[in-house]
């Protein structure tokens, strides 16, 4: 770096830079915001839906399995669960139902959570809701 | 060490080993686990050892990075820290509240502690790297507002440097950054939406210019060129980090449910996101290059070189591999995704903040530099570390390649469980990088005591007459 390049130029490029593109992002968080609606279909969130992701945090789901490509890369992707089980609530429930609580042997496995059918349900309806938000046609294909 | 205050920083630098060790021991469970599927199992979960890996990880970079603080803060100020007894305060306090949650999470199910703690109230917990409870959190907010505060008293009343501001700021806005961790939607995509504002907004946003700052300081010191020089440098750096960094986010805004705009200007932009990456390997070979100093701590140069060069390769070359949204959409949250996190955050990060130590640590033991035996065993240390994490980066970028081959880009995709049975082999050889990784570790630990004040007296005593003896022969 040359001496008509200085210091106090470089300073100026880091503090004006910083702030406009703070100023741009900001700007396209409001934008976001506001077309949001249109692709998350917020219009299903009912008190299920939200008794759901509560059930899915409380239990750190999200320790080993991935929703919508993110998480863990432990277990299988859950965005488009609700698919793979042929659209269908209760599969998943029974899925999480019959989790044997010692694992199987030699296998990886989930633990057994022991949910309430109000949690079941909930949760269940929570992957419904996931699997229909619109995630610009990820993933791939059904297998996540 | 200019000030009695900055010994200080010794405590946090111990913690983070100390956690360090905890992390990686974590980190070759669920190695285990992922072929051997029910090790452990249901003592320790995946998802409870995965939590304790990453969080331990989180915690014991932000004890380095407060160690690193206390340390080169009073030095750049020339003054001495505002309160030493407040900086003590805050270790205990964030140490306890570390251990404690950490304790949490393997004494009772996660389930059952998200209710002790409240998590009724105010749910912030349950989502990656923000696992911790509630009242976790908080505490951390305390100790990061005492900190700054102890921080900022000390730049104010002292010399204002361009390394000081920067560290400050990137400090400052770790800790702003963090408060969306509070803020957790019941809409899912709204929640993964601000949760990157945390998690890419610290990784490559502010913590960038903490980098920065701690290396500029360390170049400062080993190689002794012309301040101005290096803060030019060290402008430019972090201008580039937030003027790519900041809209880079957009790179995790393809396939969650946000506007499709966002393939456009994450991909534009993250593709920049390696610039200033590089401009840091750039900068730390330059410095050493100009170098007007031999400094007989060869160790902390080899770290803060290190630093450069695997940050480029972890967060640059191997963040732009995924990084545009048509190759995202096939590599999304597969084990690509997890090579680049480990290669990125050990490179860029756990290596500065052992730049850091390495360099600070002598001082505070009242010496320039370690003897040559412990110096030998160090970068013996730094080699073993370094290349095991080269290797677990190739095997799961393996494994990532397969993974999406056979479950992803293809006409006829496989489950994931079966996939993840095909790739096993890659898993074990990324275990036994993960066991000589900790070797690595217990070797670089095992220089901290190998080579006594009378070793580092004498080999420095050595180094200058040799550089004495080079001056007059070439005067
Ligand atoms: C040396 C032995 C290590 C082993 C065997 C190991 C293993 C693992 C495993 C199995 C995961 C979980 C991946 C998943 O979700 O399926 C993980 C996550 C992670 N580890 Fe390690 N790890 C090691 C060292 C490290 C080091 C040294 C660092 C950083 C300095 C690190 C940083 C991380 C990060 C950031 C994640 C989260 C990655 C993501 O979400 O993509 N690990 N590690
Ligand atoms: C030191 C700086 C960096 C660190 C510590 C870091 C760390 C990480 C981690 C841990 C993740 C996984 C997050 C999760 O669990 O979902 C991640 C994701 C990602 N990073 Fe980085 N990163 C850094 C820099 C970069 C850069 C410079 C680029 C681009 C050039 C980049 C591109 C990406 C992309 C595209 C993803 C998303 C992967 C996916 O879709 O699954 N990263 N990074
Ligand atoms: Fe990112």
């Amino acid at each position: 770096m040359n001496e008509t390049f200085t210091k106090s130029m470089a300073r100026n490029i880091f503090y004006g830079g910083s702030v406009f593109f703070i100023l741009v992002f900001l700007g396209l968080t409001f934008h976001t915001e506001k077309v949001l609606p249109e692709r998350d279909h917020r219009e299903n969130i009912t008190p299920q839906v939200v008794l759901g992701k509560k059930v899915w945090e409380d239990n750190n789901c999200v320790g080993c399995h991935s929703i919508l490509g993110e998480g863990a890369y432990f277990a299988p992707e859950l965005g488009n669960v609700y698919q793979r089980f042929g659209n269908s609530t209760e599969a998943i429930k029974l899925f999480i139902k019959s989790r044997p609580a010692e694992g199987i042997p030699g296998r990886r496995s989930m633990p057994q959570f022991n949910l309430s059918e109000e949690e079941l349900e909930a949760v269940a309806q929570f992957l419904k809701w996931t699997s229909e938000i619109n995630t610009s046609n990820w993933p791939p294909n059904i297998q996540g | 060490m200019k000030f009695q205050s900055q010994s200080v920083a010794m405590p946090y630098f111990i913690a983070a080993l100390g956690l360090f060790v905890g992390q990686i021991i974590f980190g070759l469970i669920m190695g285990l686990q992922y072929v051997v599927g029910d090790f452990m199992f249901p003592e320790i979960p995946f998802n409870v050892a995965r939590m304790v890996h990453t969080n331990l990880l989180i915690v014991w970079l932000l004890f380095g990075f407060m160690g690193a603080a206390y340390y080169l803060v009073p030095e750049e100020s020339e003054t001495e820290l505002y309160s030493t007894k407040l900086a003590w305060v805050l270790f205990w306090t964030f140490l306890i509240a570390g251990a404690l949650t950490i304790v949490g999470y393997l004494a009772v199910p996660y389930a059952r502690l998200a209710e002790l703690t409240g998590n009724d109230l105010l749910p912030t917990m349950g989502r990656e790297f923000l696992e911790q409870p509630t009242i976790t959190k908080v505490g951390i907010v305390i100790v990061a507002l005492g900190f700054l505060f102890n921080l900022g008293m000390t730049v104010l009343k002292g010399r204002k440097t361009v390394i000081n501001t920067v560290l400050m700021i990137g400090l400052v806005g770790l800790a702003v950054m963090f408060l969306f961790s509070f803020y957790n939607p019941e809409n899912l995509v709204r929640d993964k939406f601000y949760w990157w504002y945390v998690v890419h907004l610290w990784v490559e946003g502010v913590w960038e210019l903490i980098l920065g700052a701690i290396l500029a300081f360390v170049l400062i010191k080993t190689t002794g060129v012309d301040r101005e020089v290096i803060e030019k440098w060290l402008y430019m750096i972090i201008a580039m980090a937030l003027i790519t960094g900041i809209l880079g986010t957009g790179h995790h805004f393809y396939w969650i449910g946000t506007p499709e705009y966002w393939q456009w200007l994450g991909s534009i932009f993250s593709a920049m996101e390696p610039i200033p990456f590089f401009m840091m390997t750039l900068f730390a070979f330059n410095m050493v290059n100009k170098r007007r100093r031999e400094h007989p701590n060869k160790a902390a140069v080899l770290w803060a070189m290190g630093t450069g060069v695997m940050a480029f390769l972890g967060a640059g070359v191997w963040g732009f591999l995924h990084t545009l949204a048509p190759v995202n959409y096939y590599t999304h949250g597969t084990q690509i995704t997890a090579s680049h996190g480990h290669m990125a955050f050990y490179g860029a990060y756990a290596m500065i903040v052992m730049s850091i130590i390495s360099y600070a640590v002598p001082h505070m033991r009242g010496r320039i530099a370690n003897s040559n035996k412990s110096q030998v065993t160090e970068m013996w240390g730094f080699w073993l570390m370094t290349i095991s994490m080269v290797f677990i980066t190739l095997f799961l970028t393996g494994a990532g390649i397969l993974q999406v081959w056979m479950q992803r880009y293809t006409d006829t995709p496989m489950p994931f469980m079966s996939v993840q049975d095909k790739i096993a082999i890659f898993y074990w050889l990324r275990e036994f990088a993960g066991v000589t990784f900790l070797i690595g570790l217990v070797v670089y630990l095992a220089s901290f005591f190998v080579g006594n004040e009378q070793d580092a007296a004498e080999d420095y005593a050595k180094a200058v007459a040799k550089r004495d003896l080079e001056k007059a022969v070439a005067g």
